[in-house]
């Protein structure tokens, strides 16, 4: 057991908080919560994609810099303590690249690893329908085969990074006879193609990261079907386990943690035996969150598929960011209802924001319940019902 | 960054848990619990000739030259075996103390005896009283007289003291700043022990110094200068004792998802019910989260690194969640988990013990607080 990291990987780390710190200096943004899902900066992601940061793990005759899963730990662990708008790429750079990269034809990883490495290529996952939640399989887009294409129709809701993306990841059934499992596969849909419509969602949070698509005979080339056909739901499990897999949970609101401790230091708050009992545990609960997220990387690095740990990792991490978004509320008390933007708001509404937002948190990319159901059967062989 | 253990460290567990599932069963434990003395002379001769007792110290006193983390490992094997005896307070509370502060005529006069597994020892620190884990709580007072330290005072909850051959112990010197760690003949007449009715079933004792003089050549390290060793002292025992706690949580965890593999209510598998396989869930994430605060902690020990914060996370953790997975361990397992007749109420009552030494989540939470400058 070693949980240090070598010479090389520390000057990594310290050369992306550089970066980092530099564009917040020159104000090129504001550190944000959520920033990888709600912050859209096509500008950042294109320096971001000029240091080659952009599909790190990923093959160099791809676009990739062939680094180690380790890497991409570390860079996307300071984006996030960041805060930095890193949305428009990080669909594509978290796991469709990788979808592509484990089922693709050559033909799409050439069309696609490359654009997306260069910051040019940002994708939406268009996975959810409105009957088709937690339980994927029972999604009814259907995509018909005719000559050389397939004809997709059919609704999909909560598509992230829709109103940025240059293509989406979807899912559609192809085969309505199989069982629902065994009937689905997976697509890459331009999104600018005829027949494709959108409507923004908005969320709770009041922001636009999510919409409704909807697919009117639309046409895509049987080349943009990725791996087997009807293969898709086992593709899919693959890759939910990457989308689980990184920091993104225990990160995702460090702006508000590091806030709610200065802000409660600066306010003398910290003296109160209540709030030190609170935010120390806060802390606790933190470091327990890194670990098990390290933990994740640390099976990738042996060439495993996180499946037990990505999911635990991941149901834990939302829960403490609920928590925290939560804690920090007592401690602001009636401030912490002010939205962002109303003046007397404290640490910038960051606080409140996340209140709203947090109520999705145990929900998006698995619930809490379905990740529990998951680490049982799968993880410690429970039997199912 | 790698979060397994290597080669050596697996052979090292996989030879520690065959040993120990073999020598120290279920039954084994029970009698060691009743017996005055908690633990079996054979076993403790075994195990010295497996080289545990000298695993982590230096081959120059008969040592195995390894380190705290490899401690660590058999440290979880012997938790997940319930054993019981005087290895952690021979070992972590008497031998590493003096390899850490003792003066080379110390570690050469007790070291290879307790290597060799001919004397045990254990460490006083604990006082009457409330809320009070570490050096700045302790009263037992040391008037120096005639070249001596005389010895007045109670100490509590000393884990083995009845057995001890020598006693370390932290006391005052009114004319002192800090505090002073002295070691004494355990088996003086001048020494009361009584052993206390536990929870456990371990054989944590109270101890009256009465009067007793100790010489200065057995004081360890500087006198009226010791509180850093003693807090080193402790933040190395917490983290032994949460190796401890993961080896019990781990085991229980497995009882836990075997049973309810196994046991059918309602035409199945308790196991098929999502609300047992949630209360699992949580078990597992609680499991790893002790597992790798701990070895955290455990390797930052091992590397010299200052780790206060990192011992306090994994203290506070591991009593807590610990508590967390027995809980639901005794709810899935229903009524049978509530009998002696099982196994379950070895590792319920070792996990409260593990949480209540060396500093609980409460202590350990302010010891947090002040790292992060709150």
């Amino acid at each position: 057991m070693d949980f240090s990291f070598t010479d090389e990987q520390n000057k990594f780390r310290k050369e992306v908080r550089q970066f980092l710190e530099d564009e917040i200096r020159q104000g090129l943004w504001e550190p944000i919560c959520d920033s990888w899902i709600q912050g859209y900066n096509p500008g950042f992601t294109m320096r971001v994609a000029q240091k080659g940061w952009i599909g790190l793990t990923w093959p160099k005759e791809y676009g990739g810099q062939g680094h180690s899963p380790l890497y991409r730990l570390i860079l996307t662990e300071e984006m996030l303590r960041y805060g930095a708008p890193a949305a428009c790429h990080w669909f594509a750079d978290r796991q469709v690249g990788g979808s592509i990269l484990s089922f693709g034809t050559e033909e799409l990883k050439r069309e696609f690893l490359p654009k997306i490495a260069k910051g040019e290529a940002y994708f939406g996952v268009s996975m959810s329908e409105p009957g088709a939640g937690s339980d994927l399989a029972a999604l009814q887009t259907r995509a018909v085969e005719d000559g050389d294409y397939y004809v997709i129709n059919g609704q999909k809701t909560w598509t992230s990074c829709a109103y940025l993306a240059h293509y989406f990841y979807m899912v559609a059934r192809t085969d309505p006879e199989a069982a629902k499992h065994r009937g689905i596969s997976e697509f890459i849909v331009d999104a600018r193609a005829p027949g494709l419509s959108r409507i923004p969602m908005i969320d709770i949070t009041g922001t636009e990261a999510w919409s409704d698509l909807f697919f009117d005979n639309v046409r895509v080339h049987k080349k943009y079907l990725i791996g087997e056909k009807n293969r898709g739901f086992y593709q899919i499990l693959h890759q939910l386990d990457y989308e689980r897999s990184g920091m993104e949970r225990i990160m995702g609101n460090y702006a508000l943690f590091e806030a709610i401790i200065k802000f409660s230091k600066e306010n003398k708050l910290s003296q109160d035996p209540v709030i030190r009992n609170k935010l120390a545990q806060l802390q606790i609960e933190f470091e327990i969150g890194r670990l098990l997220g390290y933990r994740v990387a640390s099976v990738m690095e042996e060439g495993r598929a996180p499946n037990l740990e990505s999911a635990m990792s991941k149901a834990y991490s939302t829960e403490f960011e609920k928590r925290l978004a939560s804690a920090a509320m007592e401690i602001l008390g009636p401030y912490g209802q002010l939205m962002p933007g109303s003046k007397l708001v404290p640490i910038r509404g960051l606080a409140s924001h996340s209140y709203l937002g947090s109520k999705g948190y145990s929900l998006q990319g698995g619930t809490t319940e379905i990740l529990k159901n998951i680490m049982a059967t799968r993880g410690l062989g429970l039997p199912g019902s | 960054m790698k979060l397994t253990l290597t080669e050596e460290q697996e052979m090292l567990k996989k030879t520690a848990r065959d040993f120990l599932a073999d020598k120290c069963t279920k039954k084994f434990v029970k009698q060691m619990e009743e017996s005055e003395t908690g633990y079996s002379t054979e076993l403790w001769q075994e195990m010295a000739e497996l080289g545990w007792m000298g695993l982590v110290f230096p081959e120059k006193y008969g040592g195995g030259d390894m380190s705290f983390l490899d401690m660590a490992v058999l440290l979880e094997e012997m938790g997940r075996a319930c054993l019981p005896g005087p290895f952690f307070s021979t070992v972590v509370l008497g031998g590493l103390p003096i390899l850490d502060i003792g003066s080379e005529e110390q570690k050469q006069e007790y070291l290879p005896r307790l290597i060799r597994g001919e004397k045990i020892f254990t460490l006083a620190l604990n006082e009457p009283g409330y809320q009070n884990y570490d050096a700045s709580s302790v009263m037992v007072d040391a008037t120096p007289y005639n070249g001596n330290h005389i010895i007045k005072g109670t100490k509590l909850f000393v884990p083995d003291a009845h057995i001890a051959d020598y006693l370390l112990f932290v006391a005052r010197t009114k004319s002192e700043k800090g505090v002073t760690i002295f070691l004494a003949d355990a088996k003086s007449p001048k020494i009361k022990c009584t052993t206390l009715k536990t929870l456990a079933g371990d054989k944590l004792c109270e101890v009256l110094f009465n009067q007793i003089p100790v010489p200065k050549a057995n004081i360890l390290g500087q006198p009226g200068q010791a509180d850093s060793a003693v807090q080193k002292i402790i933040e190395r025992a917490a983290v032994g004792k949460c190796c401890e706690m993961v080896g019990n949580i781990q085991r229980v965890l497995e009882m836990t998802t075997d049973y309810a593999k196994e046991r059918k209510q309602f035409d199945r598998p308790i196991g098929s019910f999502q609300v047992i396989q949630h209360y699992c869930a949580d078990m597992a994430t609680d499991v790893d989260g002790v597992r790798f605060s701990t070895y955290q902690a455990a390797w930052m020990l091992s590397e010299g690194l200052p780790c206060s914060k990192e011992v306090a996370i994994a203290k506070a953790w591991a009593g807590e969640a610990s508590q967390r997975v027995l809980s639901l361990a005794h709810q899935i397992h229903g009524a049978i988990g509530v009998t002696m007749e099982h196994d379950l109420h070895f590792y319920t009552r070792r996990a409260k013990a593990g949480e209540l030494a060396f500093g609980d989540a409460n202590f350990y939470r302010e010891v947090v607080a002040r790292e992060m400058g709150l």
